[in-house]
């Protein structure tokens, strides 16, 4: 009965820490709302929270694939590109090369999807570190964004295509309904699935995952294409809401999608997270931001505080770690 | 048998030197000594402890109790950094040297020659380098990089650097394990030379021809316990591995004879440049098959090579009659092959999963609809093999990592036991669990037998080889130098095939 009393003879301090792994996160972010709603109320206002969440939900949509990339202990830099680069193809297809409707939706998902699966091809066959791969992606397709656009924006975007990003379903914003939408997707998806336990045996043990039968590439390639096609849907939602394909749209935007994945307690070594930590993560990040605006700090401070968070989440992660391997 | 060599000479002294590992007494109070300025070999079957020595000595593990006393001083090195400061150096298989880097830093590294300013004097180490090139009398050009060197080369720069630092002792693991003949002959030169200058060299072979060519002493290490130490030159090949085997083997090993019956695999001509020449046998349903070698023959190897994970050179592989090609593993499972790897921890379990989990991963497709794993069907095998395998577990969702490591074995079973295959590949099935899980896991592999399967089993454990085969197939060196049936195979026959020098060779069918 060795495992029974190896698990019984925790200590304090590591109770603490299968505790956090648990409801941790959570906890954080009601300990957040909670001051800020004291601080100041308008905070607790529903329409407040539906803004807040409005707001992350573009950023939340790519967490969602992100999630899955990270868990597999891989990363993608290339997001932000791929927003600014589908969200312009979105836009052309509307105002200039006069496509139709649908195709101003599929168009940007399919090219979501082929540079996810570019990535992901490009990394697995090609034995490069996806580090790398990625960040020549978000560079290639930033100025690709920038030749098809020949430097301007392209504005003025059909009704239909607007609600996308600016309908309300009853009180609430499309984009919200697309957001947790992909959170219970693909929370079912990992959970449920033999893709979604693949993802998880990678991300823990790639030689095992393989001895056992998993074709690892594809497994890893599959989940780049999900990754790129989400990124293809949030811009979709941003393109709509801006009215316009902008030329720096999706700049920065990996830092907030990688620290909401992480914030959310999934481990940057793979095989240990999942979305609703993803969830929490990337309120928490829209959270502060709305919580520190509605108190009139500058924006400035944000930034700090959004970067320390991110290094306390991490330095949680390895502490926990640190104490389960004894 | 004799310790007539304690004439005082002795530069390194172990007396009763033990060392336990959690479950195992890897040492069990090891005495002997190595005199000053002799070629001392040390040999044994895998696992009896030479490693484990070589370690304690230079700092890499530290003794549990016991004296070692190094020019009559006491020592406890706690890292090898300390041991090589001392004058103790360790070549091992694996060099650590930097690839990039030139041989002359190499060879000066960590003890780089500075200039009073304290930066570093190249022109001072390029010649210092030099003088040690020249007194091993060798062809290796300073300034290359020693990436672009061959092992042979290399293996030269790491002796450089173990005089570089004064080493009075160099101990050398298995030094010519990826060396060519004309290679081993210039390694032999350069001990005899360093021997000359009066340099103390603890060699580990398990090629015993080499211990016969060039030591003047051997000691027999046997289950962690010290067998003998004796002049090489009094000394037989058979004399030495009846010292090495020893032990009568004990009947714990709960072999059943089955009814063998159709061929399920047949390998030809199985090529892999530099690790696999020519493998050919056959597997038939119903039987065991062992495979015996020392570690480094291509045992692992050839499963690997099988199972789709590295790829052939040439051959032919039959499954049930007919010739496959497989590409991976992914491959070789939906033939029906299953491979349980040599390291539970690192190649057979996601730790960071549950039991249920890891049970569950080589099944899922069978198991699910759709893509969705039927939960139902999943608890249901979970159970079965919890029940069959006897795993020690407190729920089906602990953690793998959190299992002793007799019960992560039955998990890794366990999961291949849920898939029905109809050949298993084992990897060293047994390696580091106690003796009651090991019997454990004897039985199952006869119900796998049982229901219809056909094993083909690596181990260094060759009384578990003895025991549990059918047919004994033994490699040496990337080829099968004999096949032995239960009948007619003992463990001297076994290690003379598996290490014995050419004229021992020939028994092959």
């Amino acid at each position: 009965m060795d495992a029974l009393t190896e698990d019984k003879n925790q200590g304090l301090v590591e109770r603490f820490f299968i505790f956090w792994d648990k409801i941790g996160i959570l906890l954080v972010f009601i300990v957040v709302c909670v001051i800020f709603g004291i601080l100041n109320p308008v905070f607790f206002n529903p329409l407040n929270i539906i803004n807040v969440i409005r707001q992350v939900s573009i950023i939340g949509v790519m967490a969602v694939g992100m999630t899955l990339v990270i868990l597999l202990g891989l990363i993608d830099l290339s997001v932000g590109s791929i927003v600014a680069f589908a969200g312009i193809v979105a836009a052309g297809f509307q105002v200039k090369w006069g496509g139709s409707f649908f195709l101003s939706l599929v168009i940007p998902l399919l090219v979501g999807a082929g540079i996810g699966f570019f990535n992901g091809y490009v990394s697995t066959k090609g034995g490069i570190h996806p580090f790398i791969v990625t960040l020549g992606s978000m560079s290639i397709f930033r100025g690709a964004t920038l030749l098809i656009a020949q430097g301007k924006p392209i504005s003025g975007m059909s009704p239909a295509f607007r609600f996308i990003g600016a309908g309300m379903i009853g009180p609430i914003p499309f984009p919200v309904i697309l957001f947790l939408g992909c959170v219970i997707i693909f929370g079912i998806m990992l959970r449920r699935t033999v893709f979604g336990r693949y993802i998880y045996a990678i991300g823990g043990n790639q030689e095992a995952a393989l001895l056992s039968g998993i074709m690892v590439d594809r497994v890893k390639i599959l989940t780049y294409t999900i990754l790129g096609t989400l990124s293809g849907l949030s811009a979709l939602i941003l393109t709509s809401r801006l009215n316009s394909g902008e030329l720096v749209a999706g700049q920065g935007y990996e830092l907030d999608v990688i620290a909401s994945v992480v914030i959310g307690g999934t481990s940057m070594m793979g095989g240990e997270g999942g979305v609703y930590g993803t969830l929490i993560g990337a309120l928490l990040i829209g959270v502060i931001s709305n919580g520190l605006n509605l108190l009139g700090v500058q924006p400035y401070w944000q930034m700090m505080v959004k970067g320390t968070i991110i290094i306390l989440a991490v330095l949680m992660d390895r502490m926990k770690r640190r104490f389960r391997t004894v | 048998m004799d310790k007539t060599f304690n004439n005082g000479d002795g530069i390194l002294q172990f007396e009763n030197v033990t060392k336990r590992f959690p479950g195992v007494l890897a040492l069990d109070s090891v005495s002997f000594d190595v005199l000053k300025g002799e070629v001392h070999a040390l040999v044994g079957e895998n696992g009896a402890g030479k490693s484990t020595l070589i370690k304690i000595v230079t700092g890499v593990y530290q003794k549990t109790s016991g004296s070692i006393l190094f020019q009559g001083k006491l020592i406890d090195y706690q890292n090898p950094h300390e041991a090589l400061r001392n004058g103790i150096a360790a070549i091992y298989q694996e060099l650590n040297l930097i690839p990039a880097l030139t041989v002359a830093e190499n060879i000066f590294m960590g003890h780089h020659i500075r200039n009073e300013r304290g930066f570093i004097d190249w022109k001072k180490m390029r010649e210092e380098a030099q003088k040690l090139i020249d007194f091993l009398e060798v062809d290796v050009e300073i300034d290359a990089k020693v990436g672009t060197l061959g092992v042979a080369k290399k293996q030269v720069v790491e002796i450089a650097k173990a005089l570089s630092l004064n080493a009075q002792i160099l101990i050398m693991d298995e030094p010519t394990a990826a060396l060519a003949k004309k290679e081993i002959e210039t390694l032999f030169r350069i001990i005899k030379f360093l021997k000359s200058k009066g340099v103390t060299i603890i060699y580990i072979s398990h090629h015993l021809d080499e211990i016969f060519a060039i030591s003047d002493r051997v000691t027999v290490l046997r289950d962690g316990k010290h067998v003998a130490t004796n002049n090489t030159a009094t000394l037989t090949i058979d004399d030495l591995i009846k010292m090495m085997v020893g032990r009568k083997l004990v009947e714990q090993f709960p072999h059943m004879d089955h009814q063998v019956k159709d061929e399920v695999l047949r390998v030809e001509n199985l090529k892999r440049k530099g690790v696999l020449h020519n493998i050919n046998f056959s597997l038939k349903k119903g039987q065991i098959v062992g495979i015996a070698g020392m570690v480094g023959s291509g045992r692992t190897e050839l499963l690997r090579a099988i199972y789709g994970l590295d790829p052939l050179d040439g051959g032919k592989i039959f499954v049930k009659g007919d010739e496959v090609n497989i590409q991976s593993p992914y491959d070789a499972i939906n033939l029906g092959i299953a491979l349980l790897p040599e390291e539970r921890k690192t190649q057979g379990l996601v730790l960071l999963l549950s039991v249920t989990d890891n049970i569950g991963l080589p099944s899922l497709t069978k198991i699910s609809n759709r893509g969705f794993i039927d939960d139902t069907k999943l608890n249901h095998i979970t159970s079965e093999m919890v029940q069959m395998m006897n795993i020690k577990t407190p729920s089906f969702h602990q953690k793998t990592m959190f299992l002793s490591g007799g019960n992560q074995q039955k998990v890794v079973l366990g999961k291949w036991f849920a898939r029905e295959c109809d050949i298993y590949l084992f990897d060293e099935p047994t390696r580091g669990i106690d003796v009651g899980a090991k019997i454990e896991i004897y039985h199952l592999m006869n119900k796998l037998i049982e229901r219809g399967a056909a094993i083909l089993m690596v181990s260094s454990e060759l009384p578990e080889i003895l025991g549990m085969s059918d047919q004994i197939l033994v490699m040496k060196e990337g080829k099968i130098t004999g096949t032995l049936t239960r009948q007619n195979a003992n463990q001297e026959e076994v290690l003379k095939l598996a290490i014995g020098g050419g004229h021992l060779n020939g028994r092959s069918d």
